[in-house]
């Protein structure tokens, strides 16, 4: 496992063309623009890429095919939003074995607007256990796990917005967030109730949008344009689909699994990291993936968003690109931490710069903390 | 419905809690499947559960994201561990949907509630 380890460099990483409530465009364009734009972001040409890996409605079939390339290398790996993330793995195994050379790991969601987008869901069991009592959409369902981690450790709903506030924070030094006004706790505590215990700023926005990022061998990416980032470990892991079957809610089994395997891959521990992102679908995410993570004791991860330590100027940056929660979640976010964490470690994020930011953790859930994908980055090998 | 799931929606139509169990490790689960989670074997039998367990977990819907759901908000999303052992989710009725009401682990028991001929449901209240 440690001959992976700084095998494979992200070589760039981009957005769809614009990002928010884009009606005009369809979800196959957010794929596409992001996919161009990553692959100009490294300077090499779209003919380049041999290796296409995505989750969600499309297959790497289709974007082959819509970009014009035969890949011989596909992966649609489909676990939820950490897909992607999950991915970045699998590419690295890829490219290292030589399967391919240049790995496209890609993402676009109409998910606010539903263009160009067949809504179809998988509910055999959901349909027949779940939905009869009023279950539907993530927020029905991971507020269980929120509530009984309130139950077991006295978790409070003003430790759940310090997450909100902080994040808010850190999207107003990003001009791409769609949300930049600061917010207070009362703010969050104030904001109209949707499914107890989250109110609406305890929730993730909904918007359009894609990203892309781009993946060759190390020896390969020291000739692309911008610095490398390496993927120094990864790690990836499952629990459950149904929330029912969580066996400690609100412990999550999938995030140490993959959280070990990414950390040994590394050989890095917990205190090493200088920059932090985690997929926060709603407030209570991030504090439970620390917990999971073993960045602290469980019942211990709101703590990291106390005293201003995860904010700008903090000692532990957290989702510097202003999250899921104000910056964009078109659904499956998981492709926005890793692109957050490459210009991180590149130094190209203006005001909300991380300062020498050397080592980037990047973690993310698929579906209710239902499966799991980690990966560890720097500039440095 | 799926067929591995007919014996459940038998057992409701009759008032009674069908849970699979496995013959082999004694442990019962949900959903009905046909092996254990827990050892893996394929002999799988059925139970009537007590129908008593507890709110292992829950939350309060202020509105409703399914349109197909016809309760007028706001109510109790509830998540319930059946003595046997398994979580199941259900609505917690019978009770002031506030959170300084509803507590976590407090005890709860079945009620049917007849939705068509072919659908029954099992809610929980309050056991009294």
């Amino acid at each position: 496992m440690k001959e992976l380890s700084n095998s494979v460099a992200i070589v760039g990483v981009d957005e769809s063309d614009e990002i928010g409530t884009l009606p005009e465009v369809s979800q196959l364009t957010l794929h596409l623009q992001a996919i161009h734009n990553a692959v100009a972001d490294a300077g090499l040409k779209i003919s380049d890429v041999d290796g296409i890996f995505t989750a969600g409605q499309h297959s790497p079939a289709l974007l082959g095919e819509a970009l014009g390339i035969r890949p011989r290398y596909v992966d649609g790996t489909s676990v939820g939003g950490c897909s992607f993330i999950i991915m970045v793995g699998h590419a690295l195994l890829a490219l290292h074995h030589g399967l391919c050379d240049v790995a496209v790991v890609s993402h676009g969601e109409s998910g606010r607007s539903g263009t160009g987008v067949t809504r179809a869901r998988d509910t055999s069991l959901s349909g027949q256990f779940e939905m009869p009592y009023g279950f539907g959409g993530a927020p029905t369902y991971f507020g269980m796990i929120t509530n009984r981690h309130m139950h077991e450790y006295g978790t409070t709903l003003e430790q759940w917005a310090d997450v909100a506030v902080s994040t808010r924070a850190w999207a107003g030094l990003n001009p791409k967030a769609r949300f930049r006004d600061p917010i207070t706790v009362q703010d969050v505590l104030d904001s109209r109730p949707m499914f107890y215990p989250f109110n609406l700023l305890n929730i993730c926005l909904v918007t359009d949008a894609g990203g892309a990022v781009v993946l060759t061998r190390a020896d390969r990416a020291k000739d692309c344009a911008k610095k490398p980032v390496y993927v120094r470990g990864a790690g990836e892991g499952t629990e459950h689909v149904m929330v029912t079957e969580m066996a400690d809610m609100p412990f999550s089994h999938a995030t140490r699994i993959s959280g070990n395997k990414a950390f040994e891959m590394a050989g890095v521990t917990h205190s090493d990291f200088d920059h932090i992102m985690l997929y926060d679908a709603f407030t209570s995410g991030p504090p439970l993936m620390l917990e999971a993570l073993g960045f602290c004791n469980p019942g211990e991860g709101v703590g990291f968003f106390e005293d201003g330590r995860s904010t700008p100027g903090g000692s532990l940056p957290i989702n510097t690109n202003g999250g899921g929660l104000s910056y964009t979640h078109s659904g499956m976010y998981g492709i926005f931490p890793i692109i957050e964490a490459v210009r991180q470690q590149r130094g190209e994020c203006g005001e909300r710069q991380v300062p020498d930011a050397r080592l980037s953790l990047v973690n993310g859930m698929g579906g209710m903390l239902s499966a799991a994908g980690t990966i560890v980055l720097s500039h440095e090998t | 419905m799926t067929p591995e799931a007919k014996p459940y929606w038998d057992g409701l139509r009759e008032g009674k809690l069908m849970l699979p169990k496995c013959d082999d490790c004694g442990k019962a689960f949900f959903y009905p499947r046909i092996a254990c989670p827990h050892c893996h074997s394929r002999a799988v039998g059925w139970i009537e559960a007590s129908g008593k367990g507890k709110l292992y977990s829950f939350q309060i819907a202020h509105r409703a994201l399914n349109p197909a759901f016809k309760i007028e908000p706001p109510y109790i999303l509830a998540m319930i561990e059946l003595e046997e052992g398994p979580r199941m989710m259900s609505n917690l009725i019978d009770i002031e949907p506030d959170p300084a009401v509803v507590k976590c682990d407090m005890a709860v028991e079945v009620v049917f509630e007849k939705q068509t001929d072919e659908v029954t449901l099992p809610l929980f209240r309050p056991a009294g």
